[in-house]
């Protein structure tokens, strides 16, 4: 029974969230000085073909209405049409939004695998030389924006070294050889069982994938090496040493089986984090993912795309928000 | 003799330079009930664990001698040391909210004590626990087996503490303030299935405790500790005739039901009793 009343109270509370998301886009899409109609008419329309497309866009009423409109649409999955492609936004971003998660997953399954290994090693030696190294790097994960990592990391291992592919998904040779089926190019690649493609698709991943992945690294090395800070002073670790278990047992089942949970949270966030700031990386990686559909759709005014685009990654952030909650509650005894 | 201490000494290293919290502490423990009794701070708890080498990563711990059962415990190797933990010497801590792991089970708790030093399958080890359980007088073993911590009342907690201590038959069973977090009740029940297991299993017991009737009380012997050294050792049946001013002191401040005071006296301190020697 608490069970399902903790469970709705989380479902409520992302309904209310949501709702908020919807009205601050709606918003954005009002206050901006961009007017939507100059986009889709042009500079130089004669007056009345303006007002006959404001009149189409219902722009001529009240702004509730307008709001109710919009949330009318949205509930009916309709984020309006993109001026540029002239496709249904929703259209664009199923398009788009793969590619996206291809390279954020792998980024935080990158960035997961290294940073918590680190993050719990370098608690375990509080105050060693690899504990300072560890808070160097991670706070340089913090301090250096993506697109300056982005740009270097390309100068350096495309330009110079030649050990990486160029920018984009794959090469121009296999343009058009891999039949779409989940979006994501890897995955598509190797169920069409073509490996060239493959390992072609996971050349072109790894870098902005590994970009990515030390932004988000740093985040997870250092909240792990907190949490295990705390965990290790706890009563329960002298506990398990009396019991005379091995440093290793200590460091993993008594102390890391205590952080395994609040570390999903993080874990989440850093995730959603991933998918918002992959919008530079995909820009600097031209990655056709729904960062770079953002950029563009925003530089040329496409207000639907804009406010579609950045709905869905709300959305999302807030999905994976919910399904940290719901982690917490299902493996966590002392909430459940 | 299961721990032989000649001239113990730990210290913390501050700003200000070592501060030494035990101070030249010797004693012996066999197979018998042994008290130690004294103050917050009067290192009793420090003491007890640094034969366990179970001390905080920022104390330094130096002593002529310091052995478990003729090893040496100051130069032994962490292995070695895995071999007295737990295995030949447990401790129970005081209070079961804070030293039982919150997210595992009792049941899983117990088994892994049991386990990691006489090995067996993890179904073996599960049914040792139940059975551990019920050795302390857990009314239903299996269920409690599946509890967590936080689902556990104090005193069952702190039976769980010590079914996972006895797990892998240790010789030697360190109580430091074993009951000092628990309801008056249920203290009692704790302190008679101690007083019971150690007998039946023939242990040597070292008892810590701020409660010196309690510890004459269940006791064979009784060392009265004091800003890091041990002021007076006496039998805890003579522990009424004891001799130094700080014992005196404190059994004075004790209220009485058999012989009420009309005011209770206070304790005051000898800076002599701290001075070094």
């Amino acid at each position: 029974m608490r069970r399902i009343k903790s469970l709705s109270e989380t479902l409520s509370s992302v309904l209310v969230t949501l709702f908020g998301l919807a009205v601050v886009t709606f918003m954005i899409g009002r206050v901006v000085p961009i007017d939507p109609t100059i986009a889709i008419v042009g500079d130089h329309a004669p007056p009345d073909v303006v007002a006959a497309a404001r009149l189409q866009l219902g722009l001529d009423k009240p702004l509730p209405v307008q709001f109710l409109i919009y949330v009318q649409h949205l509930l009916h999955g309709d984020l309006g049409r993109s001026v540029m492609s002239s496709h249904p936004v929703t259209q664009d971003i199923a398009q788009y939004f793969p590619a996206t998660v291809e390279l954020a997953t792998t980024a935080i399954i990158i960035a997961m695998l290294i940073g918590i290994p680190l993050g719990v090693l370098a608690a375990a030696r509080q105050g060693s030389r690899f504990d300072q190294l560890v808070r160097v790097i991670s706070l340089g994960g913090q301090s250096v924006p993506v697109f300056v990592l982005g740009l270097v990391a390309l100068l350096v291992f495309y330009v110079k070294l030649g050990w990486a592919p160029g920018t984009g998904q794959q090469d121009v040779l296999f343009d058009g050889t891999v039949p779409r089926v989940t979006g994501m190019l890897v995955v598509d690649a190797a169920l069409n069982g073509d490996w060239d493609a493959t390992s072609d698709a996971l050349a072109h991943l790894a870098l902005p994938a590994l970009v990515l992945a030390f932004f988000s690294l740093s985040t997870i090395t250092r909240m792990t090496r907190a949490f295990m800070l705390d965990a290790l002073g706890g009563e329960y670790i002298v506990t398990a040493r009396a019991k005379g278990l091995s440093g290793t047992r200590i460091l993993w089942r008594h102390g890391f089986g205590n952080i395994a949970v609040p570390l999903i949270t993080v874990l989440a966030l850093a995730y959603a984090g991933l998918l918002e700031g992959a919008v530079l990386t995909e820009v600097i990686f031209s990655w056709p993912g729904i960062g770079q559909y953002l950029t563009v759709s925003l530089l040329n005014a496409d207000m639907n795309a804009v406010l579609g685009a950045t709905l869905v990654i709300g959305a999302v952030y807030v999905g994976l928000n919910m399904l940290a909650d719901l982690a917490y509650r299902l493996f966590d005894p002392r909430v459940r | 003799m299961l721990v032989r201490m000649d001239n113990l000494r730990v210290g913390f290293r501050t700003p200000q330079g070592v501060s030494e919290a035990v101070r030249g502490v010797s004693l012996t423990v066999g197979q018998e009930k042994l008290g130690i009794v004294g103050e917050s701070g009067s290192g009793k708890s420090l003491t007890a664990r640094s034969i366990l080498r179970l001390l905080p990563g920022s104390a330094t711990v130096t002593a002529d001698k310091l052995e478990f059962d003729g090893i040496d415990v100051l130069s032994a190797r962490e292995g070695a040391l895995r071999r007295i933990r737990g295995k030949r010497a447990g401790l129970i801590m005081q209070d079961p909210k804070y030293s039982l792991n919150p997210v595992m089970t009792a049941g899983a708790q117990i088994a892994e004590a049991w386990r990691a030093h006489k090995g067996g399958s993890r179904r073996q080890a599960t049914k040792a626990a139940i059975d551990l359980l019920a050795q302390v007088r857990i009314r239903d073993p299996a269920r409690v087996a599946g509890l967590y911590p936080h689902e556990l009342s104090g005193g069952m907690g702190q039976r769980v503490m010590i079914a996972m201590m006895l797990a892998p038959d240790p010789e030697l069973l360190i109580a430091d303030e074993p009951t000092s977090a628990l309801d008056a009740t249920v203290q009692a029940d704790i302190l008679r299935l101690i007083e019971d297991l150690v007998a039946k299993r023939g242990m040597g017991l070292m008892l810590i405790s701020h409660d010196l009737p309690l510890v004459s009380h269940f006791c064979d012997r009784v060392l009265v500790m004091y800003a890091g050294r041990v002021v007076e050792e006496v039998k805890a049946a003579d522990l009424h005739r004891a001799k130094h001013p700080y014992t005196r002191g404190l059994l004075e401040c004790l209220p009485s039901l058999v012989k009420p005071k009309p005011q209770l006296s206070v304790l005051k301190r000898d800076p002599a009793w701290s001075a070094p020697q």
